[in-house]
């Protein structure tokens, strides 16, 4: 028990002074019924660091990593290449066991981290304002959709069927309970995202419009039009981006008139940690900002003047109005900020702007490259590094055989939509930087091999 | 007095000016750091590309125009800036962190040497399910461990905090009393010793919220919570051990009570700690409960995050709980992620996260709990409840102990700011702690005592830290009974003063503004 410091002799001290016969004598107060009288039957007892380390390594061993095989895999999680500074950072003691900065003026450095974090967002997504991070970015979308019911007074959400189908699932869900009404539908093979079908949808009873960018398929397309159809009605435009790395090449929805913009921050800093924790990020307008969920950090100044950070308008927080809070939110992803936050100032504008390039070449001289092989039909020519094939035969089916042959292939749009008969044969394609030029060579060779 | 605006530009010390001015701001090893804003510049990076090979670009036209304004270091710059502001910031690697209803313990680095394998931390969550069994095994393995501490009868590992967990929670019920035709239940009873997230997530999940009262003992009122049943409650959100530090005794006659009268009990996991290996929640008749990994189960917090919410159910709730579920068929496991594709899952309430929730906390914390194994963790629970006991029965002669009277209290002890002269209340005894080199323990809650100080303690404390923070919690205590005016300004040592949070929240400042031209000009930047 190498991580309990009290000998016996302590235990004996302790409970002298106390002036308890035995630990037991404090645990008067649970009724026999549900008292235990020895460890828990059927599970083991304590085990060794060695012993330990080996059971996990074995589990660990049993699943293909990414890095160890081609792999293209997005649709909502990418593989980047994370600088080992980062996760040195992250490891420091002072950040990785810190809890939340409840006493600021010893919790600097998690709160200054907080304020940076929030800059860099709100300037990435091109909004006014960030939150210091949610839990990741399906949790987000929700928490953007039932804001935007707070600010137009109005229940009807319209999704596009480009939105993550996991998002919407995470939306249904919380709507069953709240009575909020949802409006979507499923993507198509078309080359362009749903817009006009969006414009048209939105009526007087709409309190937000939720688009992808770059949508589930991997398409993009400017969203000014829809922004401005929103506004006319008075519903907000959100915009949930999973692949932050595309602003270093594309113009933030902000810019394009989004009011809200919720996203997923895992591509960059935090790795795919197979689904957790992420980092989901939250952005809006200024004027918005007290409606915002979540934790926010806000400058100030301490009794001598110095500059100093607090966590700040926690009167919308759960803590504080208790029924009347904004929302539930207790914990954020502090940490994983930090690791996004810190791979943001590592790469900083112009190391973004390269990654971004890189991405997009790769993706586009793959797409190239498999749209060669028979059977396999380019969905859309606008696209960042993430791109959707239409195969002559479903997809599902040709992923499980590559991955039997050591190579994960992409997200089958089966996998994601079980019930859509008309998407079954599509692929999903994600390439970042860490694809090689092999990789791709591999992957159009085997579904050349699969399709044939 | 200088002021120093920025916190970091030098200032020249004033004729008069207390000795202790420096001319940069910094204290020798404790130094001032800029924002990156300050000393970035969108030019410099901190990473090296290859050069992009030329090829046709498909962005449509949407080409990004504008300057995203995002200030870059280079590496050496980027590990001394978040270098430095680490060392700004209080941890439990540092001491003793007594947090209450926090629970901050110790974070034993093998579970971040076994999270950052490749096998785990490089996996997509859309692996082919053949392709990832060794992850699904992982969530199997502690699924198995929580099922069978807690007594429970299933466990919902996607909710990715405490709170996402009781909303899982409370879902649940949702879905349970729905599927009975029972959607007239609107109430749920939320006792005064109740975590603050329980009301914030009733109201979240569309219920109203009634506050039942304490008794003086610090417990739930169980005549008046009896009194308020009836036909309009869906159930009760109860914390056990409570936020007084206490255990419930009439734990099991409450949930009796709330299930004869049709509703169901929830219980806040949080201080699972205190009782696990010792007592099973299963066995006090509660119908869901959430279980903070990175309290119970040694998860680093990280500055506020991310936590790991995983909710354990009854047999009453389990058809209800949500997806995705990883089930064992034969050797092999499968992940369940529709209500149709199994008919024991066909009245899940659905999908609360985009994939199978927080995977990094669950490896760290099978890792914690195969480390500590059954009699570990049952020794864990002894070891916080005697702890706690010890800083209760050494501080109650000194500071006003509510509860004291009431029993042994479990993980954490509770005192007030009763017996503090006029002026002087339990915020000047936290910030002196400062000054003394601890964490503060948490203050002004629980609602339910005047002036709360809530003291935790954990089982990773040794004696010796336990007598030295006694022995400074009792020395700032006595200075504030005797009205030393120094503590009403601490603290005087920590790399900030009291902050004006007044200040922040009427004029809010959430992001960072570049300084007008004239002013930049008047005060150069470091270049």
């Amino acid at each position: 028990m190498r991580y309990l410091p009290l000998t016996p002799s302590d235990r004996t001290a302790m409970l002298a002074t106390i002036g308890a016969k035995s630990i037991d004598d404090l645990f008067i107060d649970v009724p026999e019924v549900a008292r235990l009288d020895g460890p828990v039957h059927g599970l083991p007892n304590h085990a060794s660091e060695l012993a330990v380390e080996r059971h996990m390594s074995a589990l660990a061993r049993k699943n293909l990593a990414a890095g160890d095989v081609p792999f293209f895999l997005g649709c909502g999680a990418y593989r980047h290449h994370v600088p080992a500074s980062v996760d040195h950072l992250i490891q420091r003691g002072e950040f990785l066991t810190a809890y939340t900065p409840y006493q600021p003026e010893i919790a600097q450095g998690t709160l200054q981290v907080m304020f940076e974090f929030q800059t860099q967002v709100a300037r990435l997504l091109g909004c006014d304002v960030a939150n210091a991070s949610m839990y990741d970015g399906s949790t987000a979308c929700w928490e953007a959709i039932t804001m935007a019911r707070r600010v137009t007074k109005r229940g009807k959400a319209i999704l596009s069927g480009g939105l993550h189908p996991h998002y919407v699932s995470v939306a249904n869900t919380m709507a069953k309970f709240t009575g909020d009404v949802l409006v979507t539908s499923l993507p198509t093979f078309s080359p362009e995202p749903d817009t006009l079908d969006l414009i048209n949808a939105i009526d007087d009873e709409t309190s937000c419009v939720v688009v992808q960018y770059p949508d589930i398929l991997g398409r993009i397309e400017d969203m000014s039009a829809l922004a401005e159809a929103c506004h006319a009605k008075k519903a907000l435009l959100i915009a949930v981006v999973t692949e932050p790395v595309a602003l270093g090449a594309i113009k933030s929805p902000g810019e394009m008139g989004a009011d809200i913009v919720v996203g997923e921050g895992q591509s960059l800093g935090v790795g795919l940690q197979f689904g957790g924790p992420y980092v989901g990020l939250f952005a809006c307008s200024e004027k918005l900002v007290r409606q915002m969920p979540g934790r926010l950090c806000g400058e100030t100044v301490d009794a001598e003047g110095k500059r100093g950070f607090v966590l700040t308008l926690s009167t919308r927080e759960q803590h504080i109005r208790r029924e009347k809070a904004t929302s539930n939110i207790c914990t954020s992803s502090v940490l994983c900020a930090l690791a996004m936050s810190a791979h943001m100032t590592l790469l900083g504008e112009a190391g973004l702007r390269r990654l971004a390039e890189l991405n997009h070449v790769a993706a586009s001289a793959a797409a190239d490259r498999l749209a060669e092989v028979d059977g396999v039909e380019l969905v859309t020519d606008r696209f960042f590094n993430e791109f959707t094939l239409k195969l002559s035969k479903e997809a599902r089916p040709v992923v499980r055989a590559l991955a039997d042959k050591g190579i994960l292939a992409g997200v089958s749009l089966g996998r994601l939509y079980p019930d859509a008969t008309e998407l079954q044969n599509g692929l999903v394609v994600a390439v970042t930087e860490t694809t090689t030029e092999e990789d791709v060579e591999t992957l159009a060779s085997a579904l050349e091999e699969a399709l044939a | 007095m200088t002021i120093n605006q920025s916190g970091w530009r030098p200032t020249t010390p004033q004729a008069g000016e207390a000795s202790g001015a420096t001319f940069t701001g910094n204290r020798a090893l404790m130094l001032e750091e800029p924002l990156i804003f300050e000393i970035g510049s969108t030019e410099t990076t901190g990473v090296d590309f290859a050069e992009a090979p030329s090829g046709k670009s498909r962005l449509g036209g949407l080409e990004r125009s504008k300057t995203i304004g995002l200030p870059g270091l280079s590496e050496p710059e980027a590990v001394r800036h978040y270098t430095r502001l680490s060392r700004q910031n209080y941890a439990i690697d540092l001491g003793l962190f007594p947090l209450g209803s926090c629970t901050m313990k110790h974070n034993p680095r093998l579970n971040e040497r076994m999270a950052r394998l490749p096998g785990f931390a490089d996996l997509h969550p859309l692996t082919p399910v053949d392709a990832c069994q060794g992850a699904f095994e992982v969530i199997h393995q502690l699924a198995h461990w929580l099922v069978t501490l807690t007594g429970m009868h299933s466990v919902a590992m996607s909710p990715k905090a405490g709170a996402h967990g009781e909303l899982c929670g409370v879902l649940a019920i949702r879905a349970a009393l729905d599927a009975k035709g029972e959607q007239g239940r609107k109430v749920l009873l939320v006792p005064e010793s109740a975590h603050g997230t329980n009301p914030a997530t009733a109201a979240f999940a569309g219920f109203s919220v009634e506050d039942i009262p304490a008794t003086e003992a610090g417990r739930v009122n169980l005549e008046a919570l009896k009194a308020r049943l009836g036909p309009d409650v869906a159930g009760v959100m109860i914390t056990n051990p409570n936020t007084c530090g206490l255990f419930e005794p009439d734990m099991r006659a409450i949930s009796d009570a709330v299930h004869a009268a049709g509703g169901y009990v929830y219980c806040d996991g949080a201080n699972f700690n205190a009782i696990v290996g010792r007592v099973r929640p299963g066995d006090l008749g509660i119908d869901a409960m959430h279980i903070n990994l990175h309290k119970t189960f040694s998860t680093p917090h990280g500055g506020g995050g991310p936590g790991s919410g995983p909710v354990v159910f009854s047999e009453a709730l389990t058809p209800y709980a949500p997806l995705p579920f990883v089930e064992k068929q034969g050797d092999q496991f499968v992940l369940v992620e529709e209500e149709t594709a199994g008919e024991h899952h066909a009245s899940s309430f659905g999908r609360m996260v985009a994939f199978h929730g927080q995977m990094g906390m669950f490896t760290r914390a099978l890792t914690y709990i195969l480390s500590h194994g059954a009699d570990g963790l049952r020794q864990v629970a002894e070891d916080s409840v005697l702890n706690a006991n010890y800083i209760l029965r050494s501080m109650e002669d000194v500071l006003d102990a509510p509860f004291a009277k009431s029993g042994p209290c479990m993980h954490e002890a509770i005192f007030s700011d009763r017996g503090l002269p006029e002026g002087f209340s339990t915020i000047d005894v936290a910030k002196g702690l400062i000054d003394e080199g601890f964490h503060p323990m948490t203050v002004y809650f629980p609602l339910v005592v005047h002036g709360a100080m809530l003291v935790e303690p954990t089982e990773t404390e040794s004696k010796a830290t336990l007598d030295q923070f006694i022995h400074a919690f009792r020395f700032v205590a006595e200075k504030a009974k005797g009205g030393d005016l120094a503590i009403k300004t601490a603290p005087h040592y920590a790399p900030r003063r009291r902050l004006d949070e007044t200040l922040a929240a009427r004029k809010p400042v959430l992001v960072y503004k570049e300084p007008e031209r004239a002013q930049a000009a008047e005060v150069p930047l470091r270049s």
